[in-house]
């Protein structure tokens, strides 16, 4: 069969779609978002009616994914590993509700950050939530797995938790699809009609049944076809390979002769007899695996009594992702450095597009900032975090989604007034509205900036939960309307912001100010497509 | 037969059309491909590069490893050098000589010329004069690029035409013609001046 090219985040989407999927549910969120967007492009999706729209964070979205499987459908809900964060509450409570329709959980991890605040191990959560987990090492694995994930996820009555990370999520290869595609389950309630009624009676014992479904999970870890056992002659040394890392031990053997016994695990709870069997039969193990030293901490338990060699002891680096040349050097080979880089090689890091409007918003707010004194400016996740940089160097921090309206309101609660949050538009329905309530009835002076370009523009212009809803919002939840403004962000009417926010830093209350124009980016990409629709048009005509 | 490839660029250059012509070529002939590359905060104006890997043996690794690569196919000249690391000995550098300037910091071009001349094995080519010369349209440099990186490319030239042919389909004749121009422009001009 034609093989598709397809990227890892490809891959999945597209298995989940020939695996029966009824809807998927995501925030965007590197490296994550493509899998939303290849299926919201899929015309098999689109005939299939698959549910495919945005959430409006990743909680939303987890939620209605299990409220879909609890309607007896499989759903699939996708995210980026601090999207996890945000989705906990619901992911710890969906593994003692349990699934009734296939549940898939697909976290992209970011270890070495290169989009990330956080270098964050989902199959900590996993092993938290007690749920099982994949962990694909190839785009082959990925497809497979999606509608495995399905079937496990019945077989075993709970989500499952699908982990990838940046390497798989955003590489290509060749994918051959399954000859058939799985039909959509039709609705079907669950049969414990109270299943998912978590009060603590119920979810007592819903909480035992999880306990005793352990062993349960581990069974289907050993007997699962993505994990394995390879012996080898040398036992002098064990290999246990979780994900990519089995790909970066194989790349040092190019003929495929590993000297070491091997274990390769795609599936947790870890095999436990697979283990047992090369930590018996070996002086030590080595454990690669990418992201925390999840696996590594437990064999080596508290008190080190296995000898076990990883990322814990130094053989590898405790932080960033594996290199196949990292892990070359970890199994005692002579390993090329190649050439340093010359100096006059410059950094080139990422910056805000010509003609954005965050620089009008950002070029006002340092001119008025500077008359108070600097370090009063919280900002938040989006395109605009990159006023952290030069030339702007306008933003005194950025954690997590919605925190600027918050740590702006407990500055001021210290005394820090005036105390400014810079938000997008999308950043501020997904975690920001909450936070400007509190504020609100506590009446905090604190400046809220909505910085609004219409769209989710650090991921690739998706479509904003925000988008024509921004006023409303504000005066539902009581900005009073002399303190909520509206202004268009261009260059000629810096002079108008600089006044509103003199003006509003002088308020003894919250006031919002919303400089508002399309992202740079999101406005070429749509006058394209406006043209070939135009074009098309004609060519009907 | 097996090429690693690094593709450099800065983000919005459109280093990923070379990347998926090549990843067509490898896939329509049945050798096994892996292309890793960059999405996200560093598109904005970065440095951005795919790892470009094919053989006919099956790959594990999506990322090339150090000293491991073959080529450097940078469509800017200082990118090239950011990857030098990843050159294998005797590998060769083949980079387009048109700077894209967006920092304020960017090196003097003599100098950057000089240690470009200075590797041992280097294609330096003004990628978008050629492109204009050839084509009318700086819009094709991508290609000349990949051209004159296809000396060293492991993969029948017919190939990556074949892939250009597959990834311009939907936008006519007159894109393809114009994108396989550039393509044997950038040949030449590699098989001239390596």
């Amino acid at each position: 069969m034609q093989k598709s090219l397809l990227l890892g985040v490809e891959a999945i989407a597209q298995g989940a779609i020939d695996g029966g999927m009824s809807g998927v549910y995501a925030y965007p969120g590197t490296p994550s978002t493509e899998i939303t967007e290849y299926i919201q492009h899929s015309k098999q999706a689109q005939q299939l009616n698959i549910h495919r729209d945005w959430a409006a964070n990743e909680k939303t979205a987890m939620e209605s994914a299990l409220g879909m499987s609890y309607a007896g459908k499989r759903s699939m809900v996708c995210m980026k590993h601090v999207g996890l964060n945000v989705a906990a509450d619901c992911f710890m409570n969906a593994a003692i509700t349990g699934a009734n329709g296939g549940m898939l959980i697909v976290v992209a991890d970011d270890p070495s950050m290169h989009s990330s605040q956080n270098e964050q191990d989902s199959r900590v959560y996993g092993k938290f939530a007690m749920m099982p987990i994949l962990e694909p090492s190839n785009q082959q694995e990925a497809y497979d797995m999606a509608r495995f994930g399905f079937e496990l996820s019945e077989a075993c009555e709970i989500p499952v938790l699908m982990r990838i990370t940046t390497r798989l999520a955003h590489s290509r290869a060749g994918v051959t699809r399954a000859a058939e595609v799985v039909a959509q389950n039709d609705m079907k309630l669950p049969e414990d009609k109270v299943q998912f009624v978590l009060l603590p009676g119920i979810a007592r014992k819903r909480y035992k049944l999880l306990l005793n479904n352990q062993a349960k999970f581990e069974t289907a870890s050993e007997e699962s076809p993505y994990n394995s056992y390879t012996d080898g002659a040398d036992k002098s040394m064990g290999i246990i390979a979780c994900g990519l890392g089995y790909n970066y031990l194989m790349e040092n053997y190019p003929n495929g002769d590993c000297p070491y016994p091997v274990v390769k695990i795609s599936q947790y709870p870890i095999p436990r007899t697979m283990i047992q069997k090369i930590t018996s039969e070996c002086d030590k193990v080595m454990v690669l695996e990418e992201g925390y030293p999840v696996v590594e901490e437990m064999l080596k338990g508290y008190l080190e009594k296995e000898a076990v060699i990883g990322r814990l002891d130094g053989t590898l680096s405790r932080d960033g992702e594996l290199k196949p040349e990292m892990v070359g050097r970890a199994l005692g080979f002579d390993v090329e450095e190649g050439a340093e880089v010359p100096n006059l090689v410059s950094a080139r890091p990422p910056a805000l597009c010509v003609g954005c409007s965050h620089i009008d918003v950002y070029t006002a707010l340092n001119e008025v900032v500077a008359e108070y004194g600097e370090g009063r400016v919280f900002a938040d996740i989006g395109c605009y975090t990159l006023g952290a940089l030069p030339p702007f160097n306008a933003i005194n921090s950025c954690v997590d989604m919605g925190a600027s309206v918050t740590m702006a309101k407990g500055a001021a609660d210290a005394g820090l007034i005036p105390s400014v949050a810079v938000i997008g538009d999308s950043t501020f329905t997904h975690s920001g509205m909450t936070g400007l309530l509190d504020a609100i009835n506590e009446k905090t002076p604190i400046t809220v900036i909505i910085s609004d370009n219409e769209s989710i523009s650090m991921t690739g212009g998706q479509h904003s939960s925000a988008k024509g809803k921004l006023e409303s919002i504000c005066e539902g939840l009581g900005v009073e309307p002399e303190h909520l403004h509206v202004l268009t962000a261009v260059p000629k009417k810096r002079d108008d912001l600089k006044d509103l926010l003199r003006k509003e830093f002088e308020y003894q209350g919250v006031s919002v100010i919303i400089p508002r124009r399309v992202c740079v980016q999101k406005n070429v990409r749509d006058q394209k497509i406006k043209k070939a629709a135009k074009a098309k048009a004609a060519a009907k005509a | 037969m097996k090429t690693d490839m690094v593709i450099a660029g800065v983000g919005g250059q459109g280093i990923l059309s070379i990347a998926a012509a090549l990843g067509s070529a490898a896939l329509d002939n049945d050798l096994y491909m892996k292309q890793a590359e960059t999405h996200g905060m560093s598109q904005r104006g970065g440095d951005v590069q795919s790892f470009m890997r094919i053989s006919d043996k099956p790959i594990y690794s999506d990322l090339i490893p150090r000293g491991g690569a073959d080529i450097i196919l940078s469509v800017e000249p200082m990118e090239a050098l950011r990857y030098l690391p990843y050159l294998k000995q005797g590998g060769y550098v083949v980079t387009n000589s048109t700077p894209f300037v967006n920092i304020p910091d960017y090196p003097e071009m003599e100098e950057l010329e000089k240690t470009i001349k200075d590797l041992p094995n280097y294609v330096l080519i003004d990628a978008d004069q050629i492109a204009e010369e050839t084509t009318g349209s700086k819009r094709a440099f991508n290609f000349v690029m990949l051209g004159a990186a296809s000396p060293f490319i492991d993969v029948p030239f017919e190939y990556l035409e074949e892939g250009i042919r597959k990834i311009f389909e939907r936008k006519g004749e007159e894109v393809i013609e114009m994108n396989i121009k550039a393509l044997h422009a950038g040949r030449k001009f590699a098989e001239e001046n390596k």
